[in-house]
């Protein structure tokens, strides 16, 4: 197939950028989406001009590395699938594609397609763990856990931090993101001694770091590859509330 | 060279008790005074780094992706091993270090096998208490499941994204201890070298990846826990960025580079569908535990899988190899595979395919369990194939995935450089010429967690030495050295691409160094990546410039590396006359078609030593001696 890409250029931090259009001709559909600017890369390289830069790694929907919106939509609309594992014959011959970097505040654009996404680190710095260290810790079937809470934990866990939710929100925020950390923690007994001082920490990163409020639309859920549920969101703002309420972790910081 | 691999004396059991006991300790008090650098965030740099910290060591920690969340661990699927006998089905400490050992093909060091054994059990309760969801029973306690190589179930796991949960856990102790103070990361950073003043690794230089400015950092310790060399194939499993760089660069500043003709091919990978294609996706072995391997009886079947009767169907693991079955050992399934391919029986486009076939376990145990159990790769393989395996069997081939290759290290973990230590799958240590499914996951995290920390303590304990300068002489030559190759990658201007090199690089490995490997093929190998490596300096062309983000200059350095390190792989291999495990040597094979070692001649190490860019590498020996074991042909019949 040939097909036209509409491809966002920004040299570095502080340029302007802009689209830029070019040619994907022989695109065979086995390709993944990231193949296909393989192909056009060096295509690029041959000619002398800058290939499009964009983040990759694994490849197969993991690592949460690649971070491309395709036609609007954040890793280009196919339920749970990452823009590596979209694979090309989901297109047809002639279309015309625009490809854009996540555009949000708190992922600033490095360059082309590539954004600084460690805000998302920042954020499980000030809290996103168990405070546990290497030794010392009792037997692993010590403590049985319900199989439906540790699934449940499971699907938040699987959250791979590439910030769709984020890019997709029209407030850029992340909520979904966190409300996975803290869903996923929260729902296990080693998660729950620091469940208060978590919640309350993450959140306050989260909006130190420029992250916008919950629209409620769902945007987030359905661009998210790993399906993550909105149903957390809900989680987080009760772990919340409850924190808040409760407010013994900022107490004992006082009194301390 | 001498390579002494300070093995403790003592029996077996015994050996890493009482070497903690005589290792001396760094007084609490006095670890912040240790400035210690890890390169690599994944299993075993983030646990490593973690840990580290938490006892109390100043930790820089780097990594080349933009997170260290993001590091290649996180891409493992089926699960780790651990000698807990949850089961009751007769597994021990004892158990899971034979398997190990016998799994090598009794090519690895014994008294380490046994010692990641030891702390295997360690490993699930630290990853329980810092909220990995491994998969559990109903009753709530942990499940397990079966994986190559083994006859008990011992393997814990996270559905199907186990790596993932594992180094979660461990980025998450590492980001607390980032938002304590006590790690710099350096995300987005690559190590383009190791600086070593008066025979100690005392620092590295570094590239950062956004602004291109290189910088020195100077340590009292080096900790390269910079993954696999798969990639050098370049397709592979891997991650599209893993490289050798860092322990390549340690090769040539004096740290051996242990067995690089061992390397594993897996044989459950989605087979390669055409030229354009960058990687190969994995479809866990976990798979094999349901899933059942078979190709047509008949050369040339050109009917759909469900037309062929079963009667026409060779189900060549289960007849070869009647007591594990689809659960063979990696080595022993994929050449299975690849004999079946040759023979003219392979499936699907140019017959390099065999089916994995999941149709009598979804009459026994009903779609919705095979979903629960593997739903994430059947997603994968649709997304990637187009087709459904739920209905039709999967199609698979055998791919690179895991290199058993690596840094040379003594039981300490530390290289032949006094001060660089090596840890995951960079190093050799513990996998001998195969390595066994789910135990990777498992070294990776016994050496950062558990084994590491210790013994970088006896370190700093008996060498006191003088704090380093990142500003001293050997530091600004190395400085001096990467600025130079990057000027000189982009100032060439020729007319292919680096990936166009890197490509014909991995072809030839493939193709001359790959599941079966011969004299000839190996001596062809040996001109044609050198005859490559000269025209990558006269010919390739990078873009752009030094000062900025600019992913073609990396992937030159990458490249750049891997057309010299493909040669020692061919060189080891060429020097290896036995077959063993991963590394099959088509002229030494039994009257069956299996490896065949020669413990006479071949029962060692080997650990190559630079000598200079125009010089041979020289060949040295650490023999394996086994004091508890005893080395026999394996056999999974
Ligand atoms: C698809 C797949 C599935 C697998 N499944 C399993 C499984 O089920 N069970 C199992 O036991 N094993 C499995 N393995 C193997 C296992 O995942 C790896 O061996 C293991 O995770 C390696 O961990 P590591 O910490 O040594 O290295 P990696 O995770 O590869 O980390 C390397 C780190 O080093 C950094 N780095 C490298 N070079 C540099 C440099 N020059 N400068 C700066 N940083 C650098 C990288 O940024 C990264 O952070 C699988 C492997 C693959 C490919
Ligand atoms: S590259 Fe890893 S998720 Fe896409």
């Amino acid at each position: 197939m040939n097909l036209t890409l509409k491809v966002w250029r920004q040299k570095n931090a502080t340029d302007a950028g802009a689209m830029v259009t070019y040619k994907a001709d022989n695109i065979i559909p086995d390709m993944s989406f990231l193949e296909m600017l393989d192909v056009v890369n060096e295509d690029l390289l041959l000619r002398g001009e800058d290939p499009i830069a964009f983040d990759s790694d694994c490849r197969e929907g993991i690592c949460g590395t690649c971070s491309l919106v395709i036609d609007g939509i954040a890793h280009g609309g196919q339920r749970g699938t990452t823009a590596c594992q979209l694979h090309m014959r989901h297109f047809n011959d002639g279309d015309v594609i625009t490809i854009e970097p996540w555009r949000a505040k708190a992922f600033p654009v490095l360059k082309d397609l590539v954004t600084d996404r460690s805000s998302f680190d920042r954020i499980i710095q000030s809290g996103g763990f168990v405070s546990v260290n290497t030794g010392g810790t009792p037997d692993a079937n010590a403590l049985p856990i319900s199989k439906l809470d540790s699934d449940e934990s499971m699907d938040a866990a699987q959250c791979i931090g590439c910030g769709a939710c984020v890019a997709a929100c029209k407030n850029a925020s992340a909520m979904l993101f966190v409300s996975a950390k803290v869903s996923h923690l929260a729902l296990l007994p080693q998660g729950r001694a620091e469940a208060e001082t978590r919640v309350l920490n993450m959140v306050r990163t989260m909006d130190k770091e420029g992250f916008g409020n919950c629209t409620v639309t769902g945007s987030c859920e359905a661009v998210c590859p790993k399906e993550i549920s909105l149903d957390f969101i809900a989680k987080l703002n009760r772990e919340y509330g409850k924190a808040v309420l409760v407010n013994r972790a900022e107490r004992q910081n006082a009194g301390a | 060279m001498i390579l002494d691999s300070k093995i403790p004396s003592g029996p077996l059991a015994q050996k890493w008790d009482k070497h903690r006991f005589e290792m001396k300790l760094v007084n609490p008090a006095n670890k912040r005074k240790y400035d210690v650098i890890i390169v690599g965030s994944g299993l075993a740099g983030a646990s490593a780094a973690a840990t580290m910290a938490e006892l109390g060591y100043n930790v820089k920690c780097f990594c080349f992706q933009d997170s260290p969340r993001r590091a290649h661990s996180i891409a493992a699927q089926g699960g780790i091993n651990a000698a807990k006998n949850y089961k009751n089905d007769g597994d021990s400490i004892q158990r899971l270090f034979y398997d190990t050992i016998k799994g090598g093909d009794f090519r690895a060091r014994e008294a380490n096998v046994y010692r990641l054994a030891q702390v295997s059990v360690n490993i699930i309760d630290q990853c329980v208490a810092q909220g990995v969801p491994f998969a559990r029973e109903y009753g709530g306690l942990l499940a397990n499941r079966s994986f190559g190589g083994a006859q008990v179930s011992r393997t814990f796991y996270a559905r199907g994204q186990t790596g993932q949960q594992l180094l979660l856990g461990a980025y998450q102790a590492l980001s607390r201890q980032i938002g304590l103070g006590k790690v710099k990361m350096y995300p987005r950073s690559e190590m383009l070298d190791l600086v070593v003043v008066d025979g100690h690794a005392k620092g590295i230089i570094v590239r950062d990846l956004v602004t291109g400015n290189i910088t020195s950092h100077a340590a009292d310790a080096v900790v390269l826990g910079t993954g696999g060399y798969g990639n050098v194939f370049y397709l592979s499993t891997n991650a599209k960025l893993c490289n050798v760089t860092a322990t390549w660069k340690a090769y040539k500043k004096g740290a051996a580079f242990a067995n690089p003709c061992y390397t594993q091919i897996h044989p459950t990978c989605i087979p390669v569908s055409g030229d354009h294609q960058s990687k190969l996706t994995l479809m866990s072995e976990s798979l094999r535990n349901d899933g059942r391997v078979w190709v047509p009886k008949k050369k040339g079947d050109a009917r759909k899988p469900h037309e062929i009767p079963e009667g026409e169907r060779d189900y060549f693991l289960e007849r070869k190899y009647p007591s594990f079955g689809n659960l063979a050992p990696r080595d022993i399934a994929s050449r299975a595979a690849k004999e079946a391919c040759d023979n003219g029986l392979g499936v699907g486009p140019g017959g390099l395919g065999v089916y994995l076939d999941f149709a009598d376990a979804i009459k026994r145990l009903g779609e919705s369990t095979v979903r629960e159990r593997y739903g994430n790769l059947f997603d994968m393989y649709e997304k990637i194939t187009g087709e459904n395996a739920y209905k039709a069997p999967m199609r698979i081939y055998p791919a690179v995935h895991y290199t058993m290759g690596g840094s040379w290290v003594d039981y300490n973990l530390m290289s032949s450089i006094p001060g660089c230590f090596v840890i995951g799958e960079a190093n050799f240590s513990d996998h001998g010429a195969n390595r066994l499914g789910a135990s990777a996951l498992m070294q990776g995290l016994a050496d950062g967690y558990f084994i590491l920390p210790y013994t970088i303590g006896n370190y700093f304990a008996t060498n006191k030495q003088p704090k380093p300068k990142s500003d001293g002489p050997e530091f600004k030559k190395a400085l001096e050295d990467s600025t130079a190759r990057i000027n000189k990658f982009l100032s060439i201007k020729g007319k292919r691409t680096v990936n166009s090199f890197h490509r014909e690089l991995g072809k030839i490995m493939w193709e001359k160094c790959g599941m079966a490997r011969t004299d000839e093929s190996l001596k062809e190998a040996l001109k044609l990546i050198p005859a490559l490596r000269g025209e990558f300096w006269q010919n390739v062309t990078v873009s752009g410039s030094p000062g900025e983000l600019n992913q073609n200059l990396e992937h030159a350095g990458r490249v750049a590396d891997f057309l010299e390190f493909g040669e020692l792989l061919c060189l080891d291999a060429l020097t290896r006359r036995e077959s063993c495990g991963g590394h099959f040597r088509t002229e030494f094979q039994t009257e069956e078609g299996e490896a065949k070692r020669d413990d006479e001649n071949f029962a060692f190490v080997s650990a190559w030593e630079y000598q200079g860019p125009d010089k041979p590498p020289i060949l040295n020996k650490e023999p394996l001696v086994y004091e508890e074991v005893h080395m026999s042909q394996r056999s999974y019949k």
